[in-house]
């Protein structure tokens, strides 16, 4: 009997905690980027918890909906797009612990997960009747495409990889962190994953709609294009849960490639501060791999064309981690 | 158009408030897919009623001043024009010494409006970094011409006939450690812009205007020399102390050997006019003779002579954004001008907008049609209200046509009278 309590309130409490957390570490995140990209650009820069200020500021606003819009569908992608991106959060370790939701579901679910939402994005583009929206919502249909297949390459080669060592399913974010895949290969395969690694880091962005990629927004073109007409508690929303999205994604890329915990190999075992040690540490490695692949590509780069996206994407991406693939192949077969 | 094309093609307006526009200007564009198949520029929504003022209002010398606020960005080049537009009515002689100075600050607006151009055409393809690093490297020349005319931007140099303020000869380092500056970074600056791969992916044959085009469409300044026309007032009809300088127009194939005419050509036109400026400025300082700085110091005077003075006369000066023309009729016996007309260079190069946009995708609009460096409140010059019913409308050719030529036959007949 209590134990069944026990999982029950961890199926109900647990998924709110994750989702709370979730939320404060991604908009701490967009925080610090802001602060640093700031810099980067001669700018002081809103303070660390200017992201925090805007959401509370955008509950106390009036949510509009647009005459022409269509009103159910409106008000439920901001909803839709939030839970998406929180349900992200449970298949995936965070702070060195195993995920909530390990053993239901792999990195093809994820995979699925995180079209969500974007295709929420698409649907409160094409509800709002606006051009700009409409635009859009078309690109970022183009660009949830052209990701997709350089995205799905990488884990998967990260997988099939796995599967020579292991009997246990590969595509399970367990088994992943359990065999990492550096130990794995040899010098040719470790160029392989290095290329790999790198393929995702700039399938990120994509993912994220950040300069370069952030057509679909475009602000200086189509005016915030998709969330043109949203306001007040629909826009918070939508902005949490890209907030949400960007530290779901940075962590699903600490679980594939940086599955170590620091507090074994520095001999802490006491439960307590071995945890407080492995969170850093995660913090740590989610904030150098935000730093690469969000902060330093917008400070750097103009904003890409809806073609020149896709193509890059579509073309260069693949064919690149094509290549990765390709080596670790040859590394396994000499 | 085909009937499948109406079908598949919807319309977006940019504009009239839009945030890759910086002033009030409508562009309906038609839209299949992400080509743009057809465009229509509506202006008319930043009418001031300048024009009316000089000629119902204030005197000449008073409307210095509202020239100079036909434009924030301009603010040299309208007075400049105007200032010369009276001159030559009223056959005033300017001084050499004022004419160096008029020079020295219409180009330093050069180079602070083609710093705020590059700023702006940064944040048109999400280019932050740049756009922020342009306009901070702009805060020199901005420093350096409140040092010279103590204002940022409206400086209120020009008189009738002269100059309000001189630069003497302990104001020269200053001017040329700012100048210095310019020099020691234009490197890094070319690079940023002309080396840049996402600049480069985000302008090269973007809104392409051909040679024929630009000639066809009366373009003007850097919009024309970005599409192979050697045109620049300075070089063509050599005005102030601009008839020393022995000024070439510069188009981009000086840099790269070819004239594409899109929006990286105007980039390096601009970039290499900023140089030009640099260039311009230093001769004038060395060169700069000792004199007055009015025809007439005594404004009563000045006013007077105005007053009864009869005649036109046209004003053209080279702005950074292209020729900007002022015409000024006066007629003995009046204290206002008997007409004002102003011919801002962002007129003349709204024409080349569809030509440029057609068949380009809505990714490129806000930057193709940055890359004029549109100046809308110079422009708006015109709206038809009907009082009586609140309507507004636009005219046609004809109409506008026959208008004018009533009006000329008019103006014909009065100075005959």
């Amino acid at each position: 009997m209590a134990s069944d309590a026990l999982s029950i309130a961890t199926t109900i409490v647990g998924p709110v905690v994750i989702a709370v957390v979730g939320a404060v570490f991604g908009l701490l995140y967009l925080g610090i980027d802001r602060k640093l990209v700031a810099h980067m650009q001669g700018r002081i820069g809103p303070p660390i918890r200017q992201p925090f200020r805007d959401v509370a500021k955008l509950l106390m606003k009036e949510s509009i909906v647009p005459d022409d819009a269509i009103p159910w569908l409106f008000r439920a992608a901001p909803i839709l797009c939030i839970m998406g991106s929180a349900v992200l959060l449970l298949y995936l370790p965070l702070f060195g612990q195993r995920a909530l939701l390990e053993g239901s579901g792999d990195v093809i679910l994820l995979l699925y997960l995180l079209i969500v939402p974007s295709l929420a994005l698409v649907a409160a583009g094409f509800a709002s009747s606006s051009p700009y929206a409409t635009v859009g919502a078309q690109r970022e249909m183009v660009v949830m495409m052209s990701v997709e297949f350089p995205l799905a390459m990488t884990i998967v080669a990260i997988a099939w990889r796995i599967s020579f060592v292991t009997d246990a399913s590969p595509f399970v974010l367990s088994t992943i962190a359990a065999y990492p895949i550096w130990n794995l290969v040899g010098p040719l395969g470790f160029i392989g994953t290095l290329i790999l690694f790198f393929v995702l880091l700039l399938v990120t962005p994509g993912e994220l709609s950040k300069v370069p990629f952030d057509m679909a927004e475009a602000e200086t073109e189509i005016a915030g294009g998709l969330l043109v007409e949203y306001s007040g508690r629909n826009l918070a929303l939508f902005y949490v849960s890209g907030a949400v999205k960007s530290f779901a994604i940075v962590s699903l890329i600490v679980a594939l490639f940086f599955p170590y915990n620091l507090a074994p190999l520095i001999g802490i075992e006491a439960l307590a501060p071995a945890f407080a040690v492995d969170a850093l540490f995660f913090l740590l490695k989610v904030f150098l791999i935000m730093f690469v692949c969000v902060m330093l590509i917008r400070a750097s780069m103009a904003r890409f064309k809806i073609d020149q996206a896709s193509k890059f994407y579509l073309v260069t991406m693949t064919l690149i981690s094509l290549v990765g693939l390709i080596l670790i192949w040859v590394d396994l077969v000499l | 158009m085909s009937e499948t094309l109406a079908k598949a093609s919807y319309t977006i307006p940019i504009g009239p408030v839009h945030p890759a526009l910086h002033e009030n200007i409508r562009l309906d564009l038609t839209i299949d897919g992400e080509e743009i198949v057809d465009v229509d520029v509506v202006a008319g929504q930043v009418h001031r009623g300048i024009e009316w003022i000089g000629m119902n209002r204030n005197n000449p010398v008073q409307s210095i001043y509202v020239a100079e606020r036909v434009c924030g960005i301009c603010s040299t080049s309208h007075p400049f024009a105007f200032t010369m537009a009276v001159e030559h009515a009223a056959g005033i002689e300017v001084p050499e010494r004022a004419e160096y100075i008029r020079v020295i600050v219409a180009e330093m607006e050069r180079i602070h409006s083609h710093l705020l151009w590059a700023g702006v055409a940064a944040h048109e393809v999400g280019f932050e970094s740049v756009f922020y690093l342009a306009w901070r490297v702009r805060e020199e020349i901005m420093d350096l011409m409140e040092y010279v005319a103590g204002n940022r931007n409206s400086k209120a140099m020009f008189q009738i006939g002269g100059v309000r303020r001189d630069i003497t000869e302990e104001q020269f380092p200053r001017i040329r450690q700012s100048l210095e500056y310019y020099k020691s970074i234009f490197a890094q600056l070319k690079t940023v812009f002309l080396d840049d791969r996402t600049i480069r992916m985000r302008t090269r044959n973007v809104g392409i205007l051909s040679t024929e085009d630009a000639l066809k469409l009366t373009a003007v300044g850097p919009t024309a020399r970005a599409s192979g026309v050697p045109k620049d007032v300075r070089q063509d009809q050599p005005y102030s102390a601009y008839a020393d300088l022995d000024i070439k127009a510069i188009t981009p194939d000086v840099l790269t050997g070819i004239v594409v005419g899109d929006v990286y050509d105007r980039i390096i036109v601009r970039l290499l006019e900023v140089k030009q400026s640099i260039e311009i400025i230093e001769r004038c300082l060395a060169e700069m003779p000792a004199g007055e700085l009015l025809a007439e110091p005594k404004v009563a005077k000045l006013l007077n002579a105005l007053k009864k003075a009869e005649g036109e006369g046209v004003g053209r000066h080279e702005a950074p954004r292209g020729e900007c023309f002022h015409y000024v009729r006066l007629t003995a016996g009046e204290e206002t001008m008997a007409t004002w007309k102003i011919r801002a260079p962002t007129y003349a190069n709204l024409m080349p907008i569809p030509t440029m946009l057609m068949g380009g995708q809505i990714a490129d609009v806000p930057i193709a049609f940055a890359s004029i460096d549109p100046c809308i409140s110079c422009t708006n010059r015109a709206i038809v209200v009907e009082s009586a019913t609140g309507t507004e409308y636009s005219l046609s050719s004809e109409e506008l046509h026959r208008l004018s030529v009533e009006k000329t036959r008019r103006l014909e007949a009065e100075s005959d009278g």
